[in-house]
């Protein structure tokens, strides 16, 4: 990396934090929506302990997936609206590191929150203490992998008048893979089964996403602006 | 050697040709000024020679070679300002340069500030530019022309929102960056004035063919 | 990459229209012979299952739909990828015309799996690997619609379709073998295991025979579909024009 590519990726990295910071009322939404569709799972189903216990992995992170989707749109709408999109897609830097800025931007407006959020959702839904380590364990790793991911379905909605729906058919889909392994981790280290299968591929997946997702977002980006 | 050629491209819309066959050469010094009724593809035209778009048919060269595989060479010569704003509003001035700084190398703060004088936005450098005035927000990103090391400077619509004084401001640049071997498109309703220098124009037909060459 | 010009050539939507009209008789009566042949053998010269009885007949849809299901997704977005690394027309128009039909393939090995369950396990739908895959597969492909229906310019919707058909097709392991270990973890029903053992020959043969008719299905209909797809898209071209002069007459 020559020094003026890592200078750029920090740039838009601040800026974008910056960005987020001068929104920060906007931000608290997504976690807000994370709390309450967990809530609800209690209040359609029963607050029978085991049941609860037994649908805690699924729901928390099924939450999770949502409330990510929804969050998605930071990453580019503005920048598309008012042009300093295609100001940096004209920067004579590769589009694909920048857009990893804004993704590692967007996890830690995001995703980190939501591993905060851990603790308290699992305590709702009777999660002993080695579960709620588990889950956010499965947090860390997951939810990069789901902006990375996303980040390719907002790129190539972003251009679209009522991209909204038309996000969650692209993206859902493949947040499947990290919702099945992550519920799964949790729900091992419930059995005390041993969990390091699962999370090596939580981790495979997370390598496969940083590596190919900014490739294809950037890719996806200089077609939604023509 | 500068010099920004395209052969035969066509730009297509829905599925009927804008325009095709389109065949321009320009040199260091030149200016191009494209004209043509709403809709007739100055801005789809503008877009391709940019690189944001690509062209139903034919390519861009920028010395004899195509930017699709010149990439980042290209674009490091290149400055493009749209109708968009190209700035972000929730940042001030001085954040939305020093942003634009990092991605093109150059980023002291004297020179910024030195721009943003020249455009009449001494004492606004601080203020979030969601408060400044259309005209004010449209200096801000044309301030880029005086930061800029661009050779080839690619704008729509550059008069828009501005008055008097800053339309001479903006004459000026274009004077100098011409003279210092730089090429300019550009597009406009009202002729481009006091510039000295290789000046062509482009007329785009509205929804008509014709071999052009210029 | 260049590719050489004869490439170029042989690809033009023009040359394809006619060359895929001289084809599509041809296919056609092949795909009927296979097929008549296949549901013959399969329906009534096949012995009936020695666990299932008559009921598992329909392995002879179900079967060759889920492997068309994947087969044209492949096909889809290699078409795609190759439309968008040498912008070839005909390769979009594939892409873009074999979505559909991948679709109905996949909802046809839904929908076979799905009444393949009832008489095995009562219910109408079980959450069973395979089954389960081609759920997913049959939202890729929607999502794959969906997005090309919404961009206005063909050619953009090309590109943005061939981004997410490749993102897809690296995705479609990951998401198989995924929905695989869900399923053994929970010891899911199975209705689809079929292909495992060593299958009889008096059962195999009419497979391949409907999976060859198949085939030959979706590429009478990708002929024809892409055949008109040209005409729309070339609507401005001379060649057309010509065409649809001399069939108004």
């Amino acid at each position: 990396m020559n020094p003026s590519v890592s200078q750029a990726f920090m740039a838009v990295l601040k800026r974008d934090l910056m960005l987020s910071y001068r929104h920060r009322n906007e931000l608290l939404n997504p976690l807000f929506f994370f709390v309450l569709v967990v809530m609800l799972f209690p209040l359609g189903t029963s607050p029978d302990k085991s049941l609860l216990l037994t649908m805690a992995p699924g729901v928390i992170w099924v939450a999770a997936l949502l409330a990510a989707m929804l969050s998605l749109e930071i990453l580019f709408r503005s920048d598309y609206e008012d042009g300093t999109l295609e100001q940096i897609i004209l920067s004579p830097h590769p589009l694909a590191m920048l857009v990893l800025a804004k993704v590692v931007a967007h996890w830690l407006v995001t995703g980190f929150p939501m591993l905060l959020l851990a603790p308290l959702l699992g305590i709702f839904m009777y999660l002993p203490e080695q579960g709620i380590i588990t889950l956010m364990l499965t947090l860390l790793i997951g939810t990069p992998v789901l902006s990375l991911v996303g980040a390719i379905g907002m790129a190539l909605t972003v251009g679209l008048r009522r991209g909204g729906m038309l996000l969650s058919l692209l993206v859902l889909p493949l947040y499947i893979p990290v919702l099945i392994f992550s519920a799964s981790t949790v729900d091992a280290q419930l059995a005390n089964l041993g969990i390091s299968g699962q999370v090596y591929f939580l981790c495979a997946m997370l390598v496969l996403a940083i590596t190919l997702a900014p490739v294809a977002a950037a890719a996806a980006l200089k077609i939604s602006i023509e | 050697m500068t010099s920004l050629t395209t052969r035969d491209i066509a730009c297509t819309r829905g599925y009927r040709d804008l325009f095709a066959g389109l065949n321009l050469s320009l040199k260091a010094g030149d200016l191009l000024r494209v004209e043509g009724p709403n809709g007739s593809g100055k801005t789809s035209l503008l877009r391709i020679l940019a690189g944001l778009a690509q062209p139903a048919e034919g390519e861009v060269l920028w010395d004899d070679l195509v930017i699709s595989s010149l990439d980042s060479d290209y674009r490091n010569q290149l400055l493009y300002l749209g109708h968009k704003p190209a700035i972000k509003y929730e940042l001030t001035p001085r954040e939305n340069l020093t942003f634009a700084g990092h991605l093109a190398d150059f980023s002291d703060r004297q020179s910024i500030d030195a721009a943003l004088e020249q455009l009449g936005l001494y004492g606004f450098e601080d203020i979030l530019c969601a408060h400044l005035s259309a005209g004010q927000k449209r200096r801000v990103a044309l301030s880029l022309l005086m930061l800029s090391q661009a050779k080839v400077w690619i704008l729509d619509e550059p008069y828009t929102s501005l008055d008097v004084a800053a339309v001479a401001f903006l004459e000026q640049q274009f004077q100098r960056h011409l003279e210092s071997g730089g090429i300019l498109l550009l597009t406009s309703h009202q002729p481009v004035g006091r510039i000295s220098g290789h000046l062509r124009s482009l007329v785009l037909p509205e929804l008509s063919l014709q071999q052009v060459d210029v | 990459m260049k590719l050489p010009a004869i490439v170029h050539k042989f690809s033009s939507p023009q040359h394809f229209y006619g060359m895929a009209g001289k084809l599509i008789p041809w296919v056609g009566w092949a795909c009927a012979g296979f097929m008549l042949a296949g549901l013959y053998l399969g329906l009534f010269v096949a012995p009936a299952d020695y666990q299932q009885g008559e009921s598992y007949r329909i392995i002879y849809i179900h079967v060759p739909a889920a492997w068309m299901s994947l087969f044209i997704y492949m096909v889809m977005a290699v078409s795609a990828g190759i439309g968008l690394i040498w912008r070839i027309k005909l390769a979009d128009i594939i892409a873009h015309d074999s979505a559909p039909i991948g679709a109905a393939f996949t909802f046809l090995a839904l929908v076979t799996g799905s009444l393949w369950g009832k008489p095995m396990w009562g219910a109408w739908w079980v959450w069973d690997a395979r089954l389960t895959s081609e759920l997913i597969l049959l939202f890729l492909y929607l999502g794959f619609i969906a997005l090309q229906a919404s961009i206005e310019d063909p050619r953009n919707a090309a590109r943005a379709g061939a981004v997410l058909a490749l993102v897809g097709v690296v995705n479609i392991p990951i998401i198989h073998y995924s929905v695989e270990w869900w399923s053994t973890l929970h010891q899911g029903p199975t209705v689809t295991k079929f292909d495992k053992p060593s299958i009889a020959t008096s059962m195999l043969i009419p497979l391949l025979l409907m999976a060859m008719a198949f085939h030959l299905f979706y590429v009478v209909n990708v002929l024809m579909r892409a055949r008109v797809q040209v005409l729309k898209r070339e609507q401005n071209s001379r060649w057309v024009k010509e065409i649809i002069d001399h069939e108004c007459e």
